[in-house]
């Protein structure tokens, strides 16, 4: 039953999207960045570890899209690793709580230099819609160092991945 | 018997359905058959949603000295709330079964935060306790709060014998945000993003409880447009998820074709929201009073093209996932919710419909547009994984239905209505795609004064806990995915 179905997937060709053209000055602005910090190469590839720091949960639906095979996050060289320790960059949802702020800093301090922060949605940005409240720290840049923003509430999938390519180019030049 | 107590208590105004104002020593001998739906407070009295034989009741008790009597010792699902309520609004449960904190892990600087005057809290958070295990070679595994996956934040403490799963604590409150004293002073509309931000996978859902609640008390009634416009969002929403569930929970037994596919259908029923509502999650797209724009042109089309096409490879993929004896092995008979705490427990939803009960709110009490509509709630009796999954099943063929049913018939009008400036209470609701969704507010000249929005998983969280007992360690994420219950919608 399962061979019917997959050759019938091999006839139609993939479903995964084309790759959109990156945004340009998003990478070399990223680009400048690390070469200012003058940190090691990690090559084409980069392993990425997501946090929930406070999020509704919304941004974690649209990063969840990219590992399927619409998207297909590892095309680029880019995946999803289950430990901090194997983590090149962090992915950070959400205000940060103050319940889960010593949480992220020490998820942080687990990922083995060079490492970059990348801050997903309004509310990591600035807490968005949550800023002011005594439950939250604020942004992520209340806890972490961020490299990159990436806005929308949530983020769709083709913002993520564009966001997240311009991290590989970056990387790559 | 103890309804009637409820029902004979003096009524306080709240729209639909009048609020009960309890005596202590009356409000402690509550107890079942009724069914504990929500419990919470606001600076004066604690209130309870009960459901006794197809009726819903609120009831309250006035909180003298900051103590009230608790519930828990007679219901269990009270316990989470009783502890909600000492870490929000400072309330003791006099004889409640758990006075551990909650949401409250210490590091607010400040003791219950929506009271009247909220206390320092004294420097260092305390550690967390969990309940004492005794026993012959047994160990713990703690798991969290940050998870290996793409998921939220929460404390799994798992104590084990060998493999197998004895107990399972969950400790949560990690998302905590302050959502309910963020929404205090705002007005309906504004507060509303809120509402939709409690737990983002059911934002439609939520907001369209708000809704109810809040044009409950100002007695208005969103236009029939409006109405089937709202669940034909609902209905998309309840699509997206039940694909995406399916696909993750046969993803959990290592059978990677479904999620494959039933991701790809999930992304188009995204898009094509995407492209009817302008948000891919309908977020902020549900509003008190109405709907915040129509459907745009060509919306319906690229909705009935999606499900065409779920309709042409569902069946297919179905037979694939009945055929494959080890996937359904995996699941047949797995984190069972028993009979027994079911109805002690109550819950809603897929995880209450998967073992017997076959309550869903848009069938009784109902609401617009759905009692004009006919479709079916599945309900199936094993309460294993297997038995979740299948009332998903076929929970997205009856949605599928509901839209193309909807679309056809779009009534002509207004969109939205303004709500009045209004003082009062209200209750409102809707059937999330995880089960029952209650809101509870009091407004003050248009304000709101008092808040409490009751996410489904209040009820799930605890039967997840019962139902992973006697299961081996590695089936957790099974049970667990089966369940998908929100974090942040009980954090709050």
């Amino acid at each position: 039953m399962v061979w019917r179905h997959m050759l019938d997937r091999l006839r139609h060709g993939p479903a995964t999207l084309p790759a959109a053209p990156i945004d340009e000055p998003t990478t070399r602005a990223l680009a400048e960045r690390l070469a200012a910090a003058s940190q090691a190469r990690l090559g084409r590839s980069l392993a990425i570890r997501q946090i929930d720091a406070g999020s509704c949960n919304g941004c974690e639906l649209e990063i969840q899209m990219l590992g399927g095979i619409v998207y297909d996050l590892e095309r680029f060289g880019l995946r999803f690793v289950a430990s901090p320790r194997h983590a090149d960059v962090l992915l950070v949802t959400g205000p940060i709580t103050r319940n889960m702020h010593e949480a992220v800093v020490r998820t942080w301090q687990a990922t083995p230099d060079p490492k970059w922060v990348v801050a997903v949605g309004d509310c990591a940005i600035d807490g968005g819609v949550f800023k002011g409240s005594f439950a939250i720290s604020g942004g992520v840049d209340a806890a972490l160092p961020v490299d990159l923003t990436i806005r929308g509430c949530p983020p769709t999938p083709a913002q993520l991945l564009d966001g997240l390519r311009s991290l590989v180019e970056a990387n790559g030049q | 018997m103890t309804a009637e107590m409820i029902r004979e208590a003096p009524s306080v105004a709240c729209h639909p359905w009048s609020r009960h104002l309890l005596r202590a020593d009356h409000w402690a001998m509550l107890a079942p058959p009724l069914e504990l739906l929500a419990l919470w407070a606001d600076t004066q009295q604690v209130h309870a949603l009960f459901h006794a034989a197809g009726e819903h009741l609120l009831a309250s008790v006035a909180v003298t000295d900051r103590r009230y009597p608790a519930l828990s010792p007679r219901f269990p699902a009270a316990c989470w709330f009783e502890r909600m309520i000492r870490d929000l609004w400072g309330h003791d449960a006099d004889g409640g079964v758990d006075a551990r904190p909650w949401l409250d892990h210490g590091k607010w600087g400040q003791h219950a935060p929506l009271s009247p005057r909220p206390r320092p809290s004294p420097g260092a958070p305390e550690a967390m306790e969990f309940l004492p295990v005794e026993g012959e070679s047994l160990h713990q595994i703690p798991v969290g709060p940050v998870h290996a996956g793409i998921i939220e934040p929460g404390h799994f403490r798992f104590t084990a014998q060998g493999e197998t799963i004895v107990r399972l604590e969950v400790r949560l409150g990690y998302l905590h945000k302050g959502t309910l004293g963020l929404m205090r002073g705002k007005s309906p509309r504004a507060a509303a993003r809120y509402a939709a931000r409690l737990s983002g996978d059911s934002t439609v859902a939520h907001s369209l409880a708000f809704a109810h609640a809040a044009e409950a008390v100002c007695g208005t009634q969103a236009p029939p447009r409006a109405a089937a416009l709202r669940a034909v969002m609902a209905e998309l929403e309840r699509l997206a998820n039940h694909l995406g569930d399916c696909g993750a929970i046969a993803g959990d037994t290592g059978f990677a074709p479904l999620p494959a596919r039933l991701g790809w259908q999930r992304e188009a029923v995204l898009r094509a929201a995407g492209a009817a509502f302008g948000h891919r999650l309908m977020m902020d797209c549900v509003i008190p009073g109405g709907v915040q724009s129509d459907i745009a042109p060509g919306g319906a089309e690229a909705i009935l093209q999606v499900l065409a096409g779920l309709d042409a490879e569902l069946p297919d993929l179905l037979r694939i996932y009945e055929n494959y004896a080890s996937v359904v092995d995996r699941m047949v008979g797995t984190g069972v919710v028993g009979g027994e705490i079911a109805a002690r427990f109550a819950p809603g939803g897929v995880v209450g419909r998967a073992c017997g009960r076959a309550g869903d709110l848009r069938r009784s009490p109902g609401y617009a547009p759905y009692d004009k509509l006919a479709f079916g709630v599945p309900v199936h009796n094993a309460g294993d994984v297997g038995a979740r999954m299948q009332v998903r099943i076929e929970e997205i063929a009856e949605s599928a239905h509901l839209v193309r049913m909807l679309l056809a018939e779009l009534p002509e009008g207004a969109l939205s209505l303004p709500l009045p400036l209004a003082s009062g209470e209200g209750i409102g609701w809707a059937e999330g795609f995880r089960g029952d969704i209650w809101h509870w507010l009091r407004l003050d000249g248009g304000q709101i004064a008092s808040v409490f929005l009751r996410d489904p998983s209040w009820l799930h969280w605890p039967l997840l806990e019962s139902a992973v007992r006697g299961n081996i360690v590695a089936d957790f994420p099974l049970c667990n995915k089966s369940f998908n219950c929100s974090y942040s919608g009980v954090d709050l």
